[in-house]
């Protein structure tokens, strides 16, 4: 016990209500040197938020599968999705391996119908519509088309939608008056009505839902973008740019876009599932894909057809496309809270 | 407000008027004509499109057609039902359209909202994790996929629901696509009233609430819910409208004679009037509940109704 510590435990206090020995000292014999902790990178801690969601990474895996099987399903079947075997109509799902177990062993209504056809040594995995095609090359036919307008709503929502909410909002004043109101007279139309309409005026197929998209896929993109503007553009960063004599398109563009970028492209990824169910409603109606090209919705308005009879030709299709749209709703639920932890976690 | 609501309305007839105007647009660049089917020859069909005024200017008949808007005339039906006036070939396909949609709202609404408080009170429990799969099942499934599962399961399979559309026994028949539909609802009101609640639960004022012991109900239900309640009424506008979506495919699924199978009849037809009918029909719809939910967000958070008043 050093001397000055008694010393100040006299002079502060009464003289019994502390003894010297009540203390003890702590570190005596450790060396006070800082610790130093492995840095954590940015990038890592996004890893480590993202895998800890198990929703997460479960779409992501999904995805990717789905993305794997999209690209190589219809080169492996040893079919193409147009090529019509009209002896072979109709057969359900059968699977090497899994029909010596009593499942997908091409019996329907308790009879082999493959037998009755005479295809005992044939194998469709997925079946066959009711004209002879295999549907494992066209739900995978079909799955590339969800694939790339899930892609291109992306575009469009990154191309269009920032642009705008970027210009609207960093300009404000009567230029964000005017953009404003368009965007809610755009708003107001229903997506239904615009989409239906397009469908007859523009040839059906893909051109008629991209340009769907385009007139209002990306306004939820430009609304976000335009609040974000509004919160930077009085940062002193961009006046700082603003005073060595920087254009207002540089600013925004070089300046702040990339400060928003990441965020706003993992808002994008919300609005993959709202355009592939835009494809699937279009190609349901009729009014989308048409044939013989194979789209998820079109496969789906299909096996609807002979619903109560062969049940099997839509359900590759649907669960096809409720997976699709599942994980692509896990992940960009999983990214956004990786990337932005502060975000209230629902 | 008065000013607020007022603003709202021109902005929402200015809204109308350029849809209606587009529509005309889009009609005018329709390819066919309404008298296609018919083997007519080409002096036949002058005579015919000037009967009905199709021969004029573009303009002239937007203008005409706005003015007969006015007194509550659709303009009549080429095709489908030949000369009957719109406006009462509508009618009958707008209620059913409605009744569904409205069973469904009501349905989802009042399930999601049990399921999110529940959800909230028996946080990180089963009942939670089992609300947790039910929203991300209903948001992610389009609602024509679980019409189709419905009609095929319970429609076919179990017998308990007719799977078409029967005028003599709306009601039943009516089950299926209302179940279908109400999914959506659901699955998006149960996760925000869950997030908000857990939220509001753990806020101070509710603690002194439960300081002052109040019961359990009348906490949750008069003094959480309300707070709850307003992200909530943003939501449901968005909601409605996917609705309107989903049921224009759903009627298809279950033959329900809707607006939505008229106006996809229409366009097959080239029905110019019924086309435009149904499609403003369906944007009013559309704006109208977009104005109610601003307006209905006002009414229950009174903090936006000062800033929004001063505005």
């Amino acid at each position: 016990m050093s001397e000055t510590s008694i010393d100040l435990a006299k002079g502060e206090r009464s003289e019994d209500s502390f003894q010297a020995s009540d203390f003890q000292f702590v570190q005596e014999n450790e060396k006070l040197m800082d610790k130093t902790y492995k840095a954590t990178s940015y990038a890592k801690d996004v890893w480590v938020h993202f895998t800890r969601n198990k929703g997460a990474v479960v779409g992501f895996v999904i995805i990717v599968i789905i993305i794997f099987m999209a690209i190589i399903g219809p080169m492996i079947s040893g079919h193409t999705y147009d090529e019509i075997i009209l002896k072979y109509q109709s057969l359900p799902p059968r699977i090497p391996g899994l029909d010596k177990l009593g499942i997908f062993n091409g019996f329907e209504h308790g009879k082999d119908v493959y037998a009755a056809k005479g295809a005992s040594d044939v194998y469709y995995w997925f079946g066959t519509d009711t004209n002879g095609r295999d549907l494992f090359t066209r739900v995978w036919q079909g799955t590339r088309v969800s694939l790339i307008i899930a892609l291109v709503a992306v575009v469009i929502d990154i191309v269009i939608g920032m642009s705008y909410g970027l210009i609207s909002g960093y300009f404000g004043g009567k230029v964000d008056m005017i953009m404003q109101r368009i965007v809610e007279v755009l708003n107001g139309i229903p997506t239904l009505v615009v989409v239906t309409l397009l469908g007859l005026v523009l040839p059906q197929g893909m051109t008629s839902i991209i340009f769907a998209l385009m007139i209002t896929g990306w306004i939820g993109m430009s609304r976000i973008a335009r609040a974000e503007v509004l919160k930077l553009k009085e940062s002193e960063y961009v006046l700082a740019s603003k005073t060595l004599g920087a254009k207002d398109f540089a600013i925004i563009f070089k300046d702040i876009m990339p400060n928003i970028f990441g965020q706003l492209i993992i808002m994008s990824m919300f609005s993959v599932p709202n355009a592939i169910f835009t494809e699937a409603f279009l190609s349901f109606v009729g009014l989308g894909i048409q044939p013989p090209m194979a789209s998820l919705g079109s496969l789906i308005s299909d096996g609807y057809k002979s619903l109560t009879i062969h049940p099997y030709m839509i359900m590759s299709s649907i669960v096809v496309l409720a997976l699709l749209m599942l994980s692509f709703n896990l992940f960009a639920d999983g990214l956004r809270d990786a990337f932005d932890p502060n975000q209230k976690q629902s | 407000m008065s000013k607020y609501v007022l603003k709202r309305l021109l902005i929402s007839i200015a809204t109308l008027l350029v849809i209606l105007f587009v529509l005309f647009l889009m009609e005018d660049m329709m390819p066919g004509s309404p008298f296609n089917d018919e083997k007519l020859n080409a002096a036949q069909k002058a005579v015919l499109y000037a009967k009905y005024g199709l021969d004029q200017p573009f303009m002239i008949r937007f203008m005409k057609y706005l003015g007969a808007m006015l007194k509550g005339d659709l303009g009549v039906s080429y095709v489908i039902n030949k000369n009957k006036a719109v406006s009462e070939m509508i009618m009958n396909p707008l209620w059913v359209s409605i009744r569904v949609g409205a069973q469904a709202m009501l349905v989802g609404s009042v399930l999601g909202l049990l399921l999110g408080i529940a959800a909230a009170l028996n946080h990180n429990s089963w009942v939670d994790s089992l609300c947790s799969i039910i929203s991300i099942i209903g948001v992610s499934v389009p609602s024509y996929v679980f019409a189709l599962l419905l009609a095929y399961f319970i429609g076919f399979k179990l017998g308990w629901a007719p799977i078409l559309y029967n005028a003599k026994s709306v009601a039943s028949s009516l089950t299926l696509p209302t179940i279908a539909l109400a999914m959506f609802p659901i699955a998006n009101i149960s996760r925000f009233t869950r997030s908000e609640m857990i939220d509001v639960l753990g806020s101070d004022y509710i603690l002194l609430v439960q300081a002052k012991g109040v019961r359990e109900n009348d906490l949750i239900f008069h003094h959480a819910l309300r707070n709850t309640l307003i992200p909530i009424v943003t939501v449901m506008g968005p909601l409605l409208v996917n609705l309107l979506t989903g049921s224009m495919v759903v009627e298809k699924v279950f033959a329900i004679p809707g607006i939505g199978m008229l106006m996809v009849q229409a366009i097959q037809n080239n029905d110019y009037n019924v086309v435009i009918a149904c499609a403003f029909v369906y944007s009013a719809m559309y704006i109208l509940m977009m104005l109610i939910v601003d307006i209905l967000y006002g009414v229950i958070d009174p903090r936006i109704r000062v800033a929004k008043g001063a505005d």
